[in-house]
């Protein structure tokens, strides 16, 4: 991977983010939020005298992706990485921040009209979880694919378009014969398969994958994961990827975010990560993970569950599980801290040199 | 599958003389030759063909394979849970030496929860919500031993507390959505374990869980099942979770085992095709590979499963022989694994060209783009 940064040894310190080491910023996410109001209805409000209640589901998060990487977000359920990944593409609205891409402020992309925010939208596309849920059972294979070029390119004739989706298809392995298929006669595998070829139909200099292999078997896993590898070579394509695995997310990332409850608890390359994560949810996480070749290794067991996100903990949302929690950590929330190693970590107990490197 | 179901009581257990692992202890749990089959309008579909092993007191057998390998359907089939028109066609299973498989079904409702436990992947679906967590308890203990309700109100506490819910006595009268995933596949586990049943099957226990959960919920599992000497049937697709909590391993491939020995050995030195290619597509967390080595194609349809082995048109190394003749389970290493390579008599020869082992030539090359 010649894409993966060289881990900054120096004592350089960067701003928030360590952007100005190569490449050129692709995504910057500034402080994005989103609350969803998860109040009972207002007549049950006034009758039971229940308060209004908010969902933070994404409360400022910041990261920047640079041209031709993957950046990949971690974190349990319930932590708002998909939601953040909604926010990216403009499926939800945000409720504060700011988001550029390749210098254009896409912001207020969610309540654009399709016509209007056509140029936009076209340069970047989602691949969803669910290959079940995600394409319409009633198109034919070689509709779900052409659709986004009818939009994108009305100009563009029947039968091209219907070569190109027979290219398409060839290039995520399938054949063109397929075009005529209904999604119910492909496996799972198969039908991301076909989810990546919509994607690629305009071809999109940014893709985001949530949890694109989380409902598929292991050897198909490792063929969708081969594949996107593929496609990002051939195509410089830049990735945000969505996982709860963190074996997969080792596998493809040259970046990871870990989140915690709507915020990002630490950045930091790939390796780097996993060589020496800071964060006590981030060492936590890792030691969770079962792993094949960790027979006999000591696994820190973490006490408790994420917490309801309605009622998040005060200060670090962390503090009720982490064995390194103070006084200070119940009452203040931690900013993110750029390190010298090129992680960036939000813990007291980290900036404070509590934990040890 | 020739034999009635009536004949012979314990002629099958001669068969399984050179079961590794099960040496000296009586299993509970005895499978032969078990064969599942599904008849449908146009053909019988054979879901699980020829199955055996046994699981010793105390011991953990960790069940895998990809979805539709049939790894559920050996549970189901144990515990007589097979959505009809799936029925037993052939072979015996014996619980701690008594047949179970050829039980009515009023013969065997006396089995479920007593004798065998069992604990389903989605928790809040194999919990009441109607009712409080104690009443469910309670009810299960006095159904399953002559206890008053003041003991078995005892017990339940105790049991509460042994899978590790905090103030188990408020607990006791709160309902299941009161409670968070990992507290109630806790429960769960609590209501499995209640009778003290000698053999628990534990479908995906783990997988709508979070990792951090997931660690949790093993530990307690492995802990409270050696505690008591329970044997354990631990069906999963993730191969981290068997590498962490089972003893010995059973492979799964289009209903039929593939592969079965100590965890150590079938991980480390898998021995049939399918297991060294699934091993090897598993993204690692030690070393960083660039590619993941791929098994191509998918598993057969149980309609059309292929003759002789059923991985021959997906393995590297298939010959005429793997598409006529079926290969039993055969002696290699500290296992034993249903393939022609490890013939003690005429060994099949490895395709060295296409070597799956670890897959590294084809790995480490960045210049080989697929297809």
């Amino acid at each position: 991977m010649s894409r993966i940064q060289p881990i900054q040894t120096g004592s350089r310190q960067t701003g928030p983010s360590p952007t100005a080491e190569s490449g050129e910023v692709l995504l910057e996410a500034t402080d994005l939020a989103r609350h969803f109001d998860v109040s009972r209805p207002w007549l049950n409000r006034v009758l039971e005298r229940a308060e209004k209640l908010t969902l933070k589901a994404v409360d400022g998060v910041s990261f920047t992706i640079r041209r031709g990487e993957t950046v990949a977000l971690v974190g349990e359920s319930g932590c708002g990485k998909s939601t953040v990944a909604r926010l990216i593409v403009g499926l939800y609205g945000l409720t504060r921040g700011r988001l550029i891409f390749d210098g254009q402020d896409i912001s207020d992309l969610a309540r654009r009209s399709g016509r209007q925010s056509a140029a936009i939208r076209q340069r970047f596309q989602m691949i969803f979880q669910d290959p079940y849920a995600s394409l319409n059972p009633l198109w034919r294979v070689g509709t779900i694919i052409g659709e986004p070029l009818r939009f994108f390119r009305p100009e563009m004739s029947g039968a091209d378009r219907r070569r190109r989706v027979g290219e398409l298809l060839e290039q995520v392995g399938m054949s063109p014969a397929d075009a005529l298929r209904y999604p119910h006669e492909f496996s799972g595998g198969q039908r991301q398969r076909i989810s990546i070829a919509r994607a690629l139909a305009n071809e999109p200099e940014f893709m985001v994958c949530d949890e694109p292999t989380s409902a598929l078997d292991v050897s198909v896993q490792a063929q969708i994961l081969n594949l996107m590898k593929d496609l990002q070579q051939q195509y410089g394509l830049t990735y945000l990827f969505i996982s709860h695995d963190m074996a997969v997310v080792k596998h493809m990332a040259d970046r990871i975010a870990v989140m915690y409850l709507g915020r990002i608890a630490e950045i930091a390359p790939a390796d780097q990560l996993f060589a020496t994560p800071h964060h006590p949810y981030s060492r936590m996480l890792l030691a969770a993970v079962p792993s094949l070749e960790g027979e006999g290794r000591e696994r820190t067991m973490i006490e408790g569950e994420v917490p309801n996100p309605v009622h998040p903990p005060s200060g670090c949302a962390f503090h009720p599980r982490c064995p390194y929690a103070e006084a200070r950590c119940r009452a203040e929330v931690p900013l993110m801290i750029a390190r010298s190693d090129g992680s960036e970590v939000a813990c007291h107990a980290v900036e404070e040199g509590r934990i040890g490197p | 599958m020739s034999s009635t179901p009536s004949s012979g009581e314990h002629n099958a257990a001669a068969v399984a003389g050179h079961e590794p692992g099960a040496a000296g202890q009586k299993p509970v749990l005895s499978v032969r030759q078990l064969r599942v089959e599904f008849p449908t309008r146009h053909a019988t579909l054979v879901a699980l063909d020829d199955i055996s092993f046994d699981i010793a007191p105390g011991e953990v057998l960790g069940v895998v394979g990809e979805s539709g390998a049939g790894k559920s359907m050996i549970g189901n089939a144990v515990i007589q849970l097979l959505e009809p028109p799936g029925h037993i066609a052939g072979g015996e299973v014996h619980l701690s030496g008594r047949r179970i498989d050829d039980l009515a079904e009023e013969d065997f409702v006396p089995l479920r929860g007593r004798h065998i436990g069992m604990i389903f992947q989605d928790p809040l679906t194999s919990l009441n919500p109607l009712f409080s967590i104690g009443d469910q308890l309670i009810e299960t203990l006095r159904t399953h031993l002559p206890i008053g309700e003041k003991q078995a109100r005892e017990r339940a506490l105790a049991l509460l507390t042994e899978v590790g819910i905090p103030a188990p006595e408020t607990r006791l009268d709160s309902y299941p959505h009161q409670f968070s995933g990992g507290m109630r596949q806790r429960v769960v586990i609590a209501l499995a374990l209640a009778a003290e049943p000698e053999l628990i099957i534990a479908d995906e226990p783990t997988t709508a869980l979070d990792v951090s959960v997931q660690a949790q919920i093993l530990a307690l599992l492995k802990r409270v099942c050696a505690e008591r000497g329970a044997a354990v049937m631990l069906v999963t697709h993730d191969m981290g979770v068997i590498a962490e909590t089972a003893d010995r391993v059973a492979v799964m491939y289009a209903g039929r085992l593939i592969e079965i020995g100590p965890v150590n050995e079938v991980i480390r030195h898998p021995q049939h095709p399918y297991t060294v290619g699934l091993m090897a597509s598993i993204p690692g967390l030690a070393k960083r590979r660039e590619r993941l080595y791929q098994i191509e194609g998918a598993m057969p349809r149980l309609a059309a499963i292929p003759t002789g082995c059923a991985f021959n048109p997906r393995c590297p190394h298939a010959a005429e022989r793997c598409r006529t003749e079926r290969p039993e389970l055969l002696p290699v290493g500290g296992s034993r694994a249903a393939c022609w390579l490890h013939d003690p008599e005429n060994p099949l020869p490895r395709r060295d060209t296409l070597d799956t082992r670890q897959g590294e030539p084809a790995l480490d090359s960045p210049g080989e783009t697929a297809r």
